[in-house]
């Protein structure tokens, strides 16, 4: 354990690092994921098929590829910009198909009469949806959306992997071919760092589960 | 109870609903056949016939929950737009008073009345709360304001569900088999409070099949079989001599029980 105990502060950093690139690709992915969500149960035609591409496509695509096209397929194109901002925009991007996908779920779970009701008082489309729909759907959404995200969190070591430097996955690149530790006391390490961020997430969407609970 | 008698179509004010030439599909199923009804302010039409007859489709048409395959549907002399913001402006107007209900189950009684008046009519909360009080009063459920409404019976919870209907002070109100998911008990208490918006003036559209309602409160009786208009009539008319053999064959059966 001397790996770990000798460069606390370097796997400190890393965990901070991660940290903070899992909360800004969480606020991405909810906030993108709802509005393609939106679109995807839209009266509006194009709007839906949209929705619909957006996520075909980018859900079956591996979050590496997508990854390499942030970071050198953009380029070509002449969009510049830091591995880190690629980095978390493919992040982004990838895990909000399946985010819109668990929120969807959850839409598609509120009675057809709610929206109804809400229509019939005049509420327009986004109003029937944030006053109405979403309130309820999301706690139906809670366990698969902690899923996602959940699975987020841990994709964010492919970053790290992938050259976005100082996050927790890059320690342990930097500790065993740099410095020449042992692989596995340094592994596990890291693997309890990510632990130490989806346990806590995974005991707030329990707490978050019960909180919104919802009596039919 | 005293016998009330009808006033006749002339008394009632301008047109406030018009059908015109309706025709709606569901795939091959004919559910509405060159439909032709006209519904005056101030007036109380009962819809009634058998089950599949197309008589909530109608009644949904009006504010446009269903959409039609052609012919057209105008609102105090507008004609019902697109789904968009005019459409939701003219819902607006329109009340609604559903089968099951359909409070919003994550709101508090109180929450679901004031809800249309404070994001739609931009009505300040703490008045939107006093009218819907009054309200809620008047359908007699005041006491379970903060109450959700899976906590409510389910006669409250309809009372409730006019109550919030008539917040948006709708032009005209329409219920869609308003008794039908009640329990035999909570019935009445759902009709006397439609019988008394009825008294008070209010243009309402009811379907369904409480023929006491439809007698005590109706201006006009549409009996629908198959799609069609088989006849309008007075309720005393209606009742007592139906000209159609479709009608008076749906009458027997529903008298007889």
């Amino acid at each position: 354990m001397d790996a770990v105990t000798e460069n606390f502060d370097l796997f400190l950093s890393g965990y901070w690092t991660s940290l903070k690139i899992c909360l800004i690709a969480l606020i991405g992915s909810l906030v993108i994921g709802t509005i393609i969500a939106a679109f995807r149960v839209s009266p509006v035609a194009p709007l839906r098929w949209a929705g619909t591409t957006y996520v075909t496509m980018v859900r079956n695509a591996p979050l590496t590829v997508l990854l390499f096209f942030f970071a050198f397929g953009l380029p070509e194109i002449g969009i510049r910009g830091s591995y880190w901002l690629f980095g978390i925009s493919a992040l982004i991007i990838y895990t909000s198909a399946f985010v819109c996908e668990a929120l969807r779920a959850g839409i598609n779970s509120v009675s057809s009469g709610q929206a109804e009701a809400a229509r019939a008082i005049g509420l327009p489309f986004v109003a029937t949806l944030r006053e109405v729909i979403l309130p309820q759907a999301f706690r139906t959404s809670v366990p698969p959306l902690g899923s996602v995200l959940i699975a987020m969190f841990k994709n964010s070591a492919v970053l790290g992997a992938f050259g976005v430097g100082g996050d927790l996955f890059s320690v342990s690149e930097t500790l065993t071919s740099a410095r020449g530790y042992a692989a596995t006391p340094v592994l596990v390490g890291v693997a309890v760092g990510y632990l130490l961020i989806t346990l806590p997430a995974g005991a707030f969407l329990a707490f978050l589960e019960r909180k919104t609970a919802i009596l039919r | 109870m005293s016998e009330e008698t009808a006033p006749s179509q002339g008394d009632f004010g301008r047109p406030l609903v018009v059908l015109d030439r309706v025709e709606k599909h569901f795939g091959d199923l004919h559910v509405l056949k060159n439909i032709h009804l006209t519904v005056h302010a101030g007036e109380v039409m009962v819809v009634i016939g058998p089950s599949g007859s197309g008589k909530s489709t109608l009644c949904r048409a009006i504010n446009r929950l269903e959409t039609i395959d052609s012919g057209s549907i105008t609102l105090d002399g507008q004609e019902l737009p697109e789904e968009g913001k005019d459409l939701a402006r003219l819902r607006a107007d329109v009340g609604m008073v559903f089968q099951s209900f359909n409070l919003f189950a994550h709101k508090t009684i109180l929450e679901n009345i004031t809800l249309g008046p404070i994001k739609v009519r931009k009505v300040n909360a703490k008045q939107a709360e006093q009218d819907a009080m009054v309200l809620l009063d008047r359908v007699g459920v005041s006491a379970q304001a903060e109450k959700y409404p899976a906590q409510l019976s389910g006669g409250q919870q309809q009372r409730v569900a006019i109550a919030r209907a008539l917040a948006m002070k709708p032009k005209v109100m329409l219920f869609d088999e308003p008794t039908s998911a009640l329990d035999p008990e909570m019935i009445n208490e759902v009709l006397d409070v439609m019988t008394g918006l009825a008294k008070e003036g209010m243009t309402m559209v009811v379907v369904t099949h409480e023929m006491g309602f439809a007698r005590r409160a109706a201006n006009s009786v549409v009996f629908m079989d198959a799609g069609e208009i088989v006849e309008e009539n007075d309720p005393e008319s209606f009742f007592t001599h139906p000209e159609s053999d479709r009608a008076r064959d749906f009458l027997s059966k529903i008298i007889t029980h």
